[in-house]
């Protein structure tokens, strides 16, 4: 059972693809935009969009689940991403990640009950020559100690940025 | 007063080690005292054990200092540093530290070095010479340049890259494509990104010529969602090509087009395989597909596409530029050119380093990796592909290598991979 958008969550996708429809194989890029707009990729936006594209929902909502980068649910405020790589966990990812679920409170693809953070495992994010890494809406950290996790969490909330306009900037 | 050029690198690794922040000090101090300087926001040079590390142009050359924390700002201010003076932080002329002095650096030559998104930067340190080149030779001379340099596929199959190019070239259609794939998505690798953000226009050049070789109008690089800064930097650069005309419909004004587009992956790890890429380049599901077809036949949309990874496509330039010979001398046996290799995990030197083929291991894992962070003598190391080794094996081998991702292991970890594989 899919609910109905918001009129402005449609008013956006409809832009989204009215402005990339001409592209060839534009499906991606307009749930990329989608989800730098909206912060996710709601189910309820699917109809909008294969119609808009001339897909099936069916394709549509194939395409969204394929891809793990895609939420289907609305995120935290803060998206921390703690690499679970083997690099990563050479140099102690995982006593880190255990550090950051007791920071934090939540287990890994969850959010904090104030709605503050989201914590999410990554799968390489390139630093592996400064293991153990981290990124924060989309700012990335190395050699990140326990310590340096509480200063990053207490920059993150002190700065009020929202990563969910962060992703493509 | 002169003013004074001053790099910081912006490099991810950097950034993720305090470079944005010192970057900005350093600004902030140099105008608090009055003192002109000229920012320059370079790519790595690849020591990361270094990072940040700031650079100064001074008369005797270039001069290093790192690691460089916010707080070292005033100091080095104070030492003189923006005129070379001395600091416990100073490392010397950088071309001179024989980590970086002792390598071969081809692909890499000018990461760390220019302003990765600046065209003048780089046509002034010998880019664009290998499109220049390639605009006056047949197609036909330009892949048989890359065929005759050895070069083979970076992605793992080691294909040799001259022969998807000729089957590509064949092909009597109108549309072509020439796709990168930037799917980096084992851990220990990292050399697509570091060069994808501190020399993009390599990556778009190499490209460029491939457009040029085979008669493909169109480019996607297919890059992973996990690297933003690259997303930005490879955008960046691409502007900046269109801005000056070697990119777009009348490329260096030979009449010919070539378009270039960044494509996002969406954490997808199958997407690394060329037929799921394809797939996901269309917007689709990143199923593999059945072959044949050969991607070089039936590719993107159907039609004839080069798929090469951003390794190899990026070491094209410099072998259009020197020509298949000068690429040809470097490496031993059927393995031609350089390799850049990438030190990750528990080693005291992690980073990149560019070596012709024939380094071996004990040079690598020691004389550069300087062992094991943690300071034991005996652990083990993981290769991208999955193959592990032994240290007890790596000291009595000269054995040479043609892997390029070495992660050093820590010993309980070594016995957690030794009994799942």
């Amino acid at each position: 059972m899919t609910t109905q958008p918001t009129p402005t969550e449609a008013e956006t996708v409809r832009r989204i693809v009215a402005d990339m429809k001409g592209r060839p194989g534009p499906l991606l890029e307009v749930l990329h935009a989608i989800q730098a707009s909206l912060g996710h990729v709601p189910e309820s936006i699917v109809p909008l969009v294969a119609e808009g594209l001339n897909l099936s929902r069916a394709e549509v909502h194939g395409v969204i689940t394929f891809y793990h980068y895609f939420r289907r649910e609305a995120p935290g405020r803060h998206i921390v991403s703690v690499c679970q790589a083997e690099s990563c966990q050479a140099m102690g990812a995982e006593a880190l990640t255990e550090h950051a679920k007791r920071r934090l409170g939540v287990d890994l693809h969850q959010t904090t009950a104030d709605g503050q953070f989201s914590l999410e495992p990554i799968y390489c994010l390139g630093n592996c020559a400064c293991s153990p890494a981290v990124m924060i809406d989309g700012r990335l950290a190395g050699r990140v100690s326990p310590e340096r996790f509480d200063t990053l969490i207490a920059e993150a909330k002190g700065a009020g940025g929202d990563s969910r306009k962060l992703r493509r900037q | 007063m002169t003013t004074i050029t001053v790099y910081v690198p912006r490099d991810a690794s950097a950034l993720s080690l305090g470079a944005g922040e010192v970057a900005d000090a350093i600004s902030k101090e140099a105008s608090a005292r009055g003192v002109p300087i000229r920012m320059v926001r370079n790519g790595s040079r690849g020591m990361f054990w270094l990072e940040p590390l700031v650079e100064v142009v001074t008369p005797a050359g270039r001069t290093a200092y790192g690691p460089v924390n916010v707080d070292d700002v005033p100091g080095l201010f104070a030492a003189g540093f923006l005129n070379g003076g001395k600091h416990p932080l100073s490392l010397g002329i950088t071309a001179e530290i024989p980590w970086l002095k002792s390598q071969q650096r081809l692909t890499f030559a000018r990461v760390g070095i220019t302003d990765p998104v600046s065209v003048s930067d780089y046509v002034h340190h010998d880019g664009y010479q290998g499109l220049r080149r390639a605009l006056s030779m047949t197609p036909e001379a330009i892949v048989q340049a890359v065929l005759d340099s050895g070069l083979r596929g970076r992605g793992g199959a080691a294909f040799p890259t001259g022969i998807k190019w000729k089957t590509v070239l064949e092909q009597k259609t109108p549309q072509k494509y020439i796709t990168c794939n930037a799917d980096e998505g084992d851990s220990g690798t990292f050399s697509d990104r570091m060069l994808m953000e501190g020399d993009p226009l390599a990556l778009i050049e190499g490209m460029t010529i491939a457009g040029i070789a085979v008669g493909a109008t169109q480019g996607y690089i297919y890059l992973r969602a996990e690297y933003p800064h690259a997303y930005r930097a490879l955008n960046n650069a691409i502007a900046a090509a269109y801005q000056a005309r070697y990119l777009g419909p009348d490329v260096m004004g030979s009449g010919k087009r070539f378009d270039l587009e960044v494509r996002l992956g969406a954490g997808a790890y199958v997407c690394g395989e060329e037929t799921s890429m394809l797939e996901s380049l269309e917007g689709k599901r990143g199923e593999v597909r059945v072959r044949p077809p050969l991607p070089a036949i039936k590719g993107l949309f159907g039609q004839p596409t080069i798929v090469n990874n951003v390794m190899t496509l990026s070491s094209v330039p410099i072998i259009l530029h020197r020509g298949a010979g000068f690429y040809k001398n470097y490496g031993m046996g059927k393995s031609r050119g350089t390799l850049p290799l990438q030190l990750a995990g528990n080693l005291k030197h992690g980073g990149l380093v560019e070596r012709a083929f024939g380094v071996t291991l004990q040079e690598v894992l020691y004389d550069y990796g300087g062992g094991s962070a943690s300071g034991r003598p005996r652990s083990s190391y993981l290769t991208a592909t999955g193959r592990k080794y032994a240290a007890e094996r790596l000291e009595f081998t000269g054995e040479a290598i043609a892997t390029s991702s070495w992660v050093a292991l820590r010993a309980p970890m070594a016995r957690l991979m030794a009994g799942t594989t």
